[in-house]
């Protein structure tokens, strides 16, 4: 897991990208919620949240992720996913994850 | 060209496999995460992390925003959060129970509770605006075994629909193994603060017992005005050679033991006897020789928590050579224990003022026990003996044992210490009659 520098848009829009592990498990998952709290503490209203190399998310990482938006969207930000696999997007849309947050694929 | 009709039957069939494949993946989620907090429940981590798992697993089966974990106190009527997700700092850490609530939750047993549907029970009248705000929809006590363990709180699903029968079904099927897994943990502090108690419990008698054991040695002592103190110091220096030996902790109490109780058959021996200022004669000397056999047949009806203190008792003065009493019993035919009160009682025989006689010189007591060694005495009990001496006056030891119980002047006798490492080098670890009768078998 990584995250890439804090851009600032021209609408004043401060997003971090964070880069999630091929497992979206307890421990990754774990990871990942830190750094989201620690970005937002920065004052980023906008987490992107890269699933390219993230196979599989289990319940744990489900659960973990809501509450990364439930944590975003009582700071005033939002969070995105981005390319997603086919199998986790059927997750997310199953469990209404999608509801809460946008998911977004380039290819 | 297709008919309209084709159309919409393709359309159906269509609809009806996706709905297939979603219940299917649903499955797939749900079991996965069932078999996950199985799993983590089993396993031995640690309990509160395995509820905050257990939570996670739980909340993301389904896609719940938010919710607790509580594990009741059936003394304090408390429900006590042990893991809350998205449920904000205003949700409260303990939440009360009444009897009302306690006996229908008894009765419902495990099933989920629709918070909007339970107003009717003082607990969801009391909490209810704290519910409200904090979104929760559906409640799970956790009965297992017929008691209230804990409870499950649940927020709105992710997708915004309510909770239906099969979801209800999920969270019982889970909160079965999360209430599985907190009845575990209150089994466990109960049976750990019992062993607590009970260790304090046996302490306490351990300590009466150590006490009555003292005051009997006392007791025995206070008959033979020479001889005071004689009995709690072949206790000690017993507990000096079990601790030589290796002996473990117990081991060694229960020598000391042996050694402080060694003489209780002294107490019906008649005090002119034992008290006698001259060599008594054949008869009193009879008389004095019934104490080990006496001193048995008080101490074998006790229930001693160290084996072999009526033994002891008994044998105590009986010799490797077989010339020793009551039985002249032969070597191995020797309980151990009574071969190391044996050595204790002896030495302390030789080292103390007697009516007739003066307490012998260190060096002379030593030279004694070592020629003794295999014929009254074993060598090896002899050797940890010596070893026990040696290490005290060579500084090895902190606590100066034999100094207290002979006096200093007598542990810096000249040479002793060159002595007694000779003894010691000099010595077999067995005895010359075992080692016979290993030859004679052979």
């Amino acid at each position: 897991m990584s995250t890439e520098a804090v851009s600032l848009s021209p609408a004043g829009v401060k997003t971090a990208v964070v880069y999630a592990d091929d497992y979206l498990n307890k421990l990754t998952g774990e990871k990942i919620e830190r750094e989201c709290k620690l970005r937002l503490e920065e004052g980023c209203t906008e987490l992107v949240v890269d699933l390219s190399q993230t196979e599989i998310v289990n319940s744990i990482g489900v659960s973990i992720l809501l509450g990364v938006i439930d944590v975003a969207s009582n700071a005033g930000a939002k969070v995105v996913f981005s390319e997603v696999n086919e199998n986790t997007v059927e997750l997310f849309e199953m469990l209404g994850v999608n509801r809460h947050a946008a998911i977004v694929n380039r290819g | 060209m297709p008919h309209d009709n084709d159309l919409k039957i393709e359309d159906f069939h269509i609809a009806n496999l996706k709905g297939l494949a979603e219940k299917r993946s649903k499955l797939v989620h749900t079991f996965g995460a069932l078999a996950e907090l199985g799993h983590e429940v089993a396993s031995r981590s640690n309990f509160q992390e395995t509820i905050r798992t257990s939570l996670h697993l739980i909340l993301g089966s389904l896609g719940i925003m938010r919710g607790g974990v509580a594990r009741y106190s059936r003394f304090e009527h408390e429900l006590n959060m042990l893991a809350v997700r998205g449920l904000g700092d205003s949700f409260p850490l303990s939440l009360e129970l009444c009897y009302e609530d306690e006996r229908q939750f008894l009765t419902n047993g495990l099933a989920a509770i629709e918070v909007s549907q339970a107003a009717v029970l003082p607990f969801f009248q009391v909490y209810g605006r704290t519910f409200d705000d904090t979104r929760l929809e559906l409640f799970l006590p956790l009965v297992i075994r017929d008691e209230t363990v804990g409870a499950i709180f649940l927020g709105e699903k992710a997708t915004g629909e309510p909770y239906t029968t099969y979801d209800k079904e999920i969270v019982c099927a889970m909160g079965r193994h999360i209430g599985s897994a907190i009845a575990q943990r209150n089994l466990l502090s109960e049976i750990e603060c019992r062993s607590d108690e009970n260790r304090k419990l046996y302490d306490d008698l351990k300590m009466t017992y150590a006490d009555t054991v003292k005051a009997f040695a006392a007791a025995i002592d206070c008959k033979d005005k020479y001889t005071e103190g004689h009995s709690v110091r072949v206790g000690k220096y017993s507990e000096i050679i079990g601790q030589e030996l290796g002996w473990n902790a117990e081991e060694v109490e229960g020598a000391a033991v042996a050694g402080y109780l060694h003489d209780v058959g002294k107490l019906t021996v008649e005090r002119k006897i034992i008290n006698a200022p001259y060599r008594i004669n054949a008869k009193e000397s009879a008389e004095l020789n019934k104490h080990p056999a006496v001193g048995f047949e008080i101490l074998a009806p006790i229930h001693h928590p160290y084996a072999d203190v009526p033994l002891a008792a008994k044998y105590h003065h009986e010799r490797l050579d077989g010339h020793g009493y009551p039985d002249g019993l032969y070597d191995r035919q020797i309980p151990y224990i009574a071969k190391v009160v044996n050595l204790a009682d002896s030495f302390d025989a030789m080292t103390t003022d007697r009516p007739y006689r003066r307490r012998r010189p260190a060096n002379e007591v030593f030279e004694d026990l070592q020629r003794n060694a295999g014929k009254q005495f074993a060598p090896e009990i002899v050797s940890a003996f010596f070893r026990g001496i040696l290490n005290e006056l060579n500084g090895e030891t902190k606590e100066k044992k034999f100094r207290k119980l002979l006096g200093r002047e007598y542990m810096e006798a000249e040479g002793l210490a060159v002595s007694l490492r000779n003894s010691l080098n000099a010595m077999t670890p067995t005895s010359n009659l075992t080692m016979i009768s290993t030859a004679r078998s052979a």
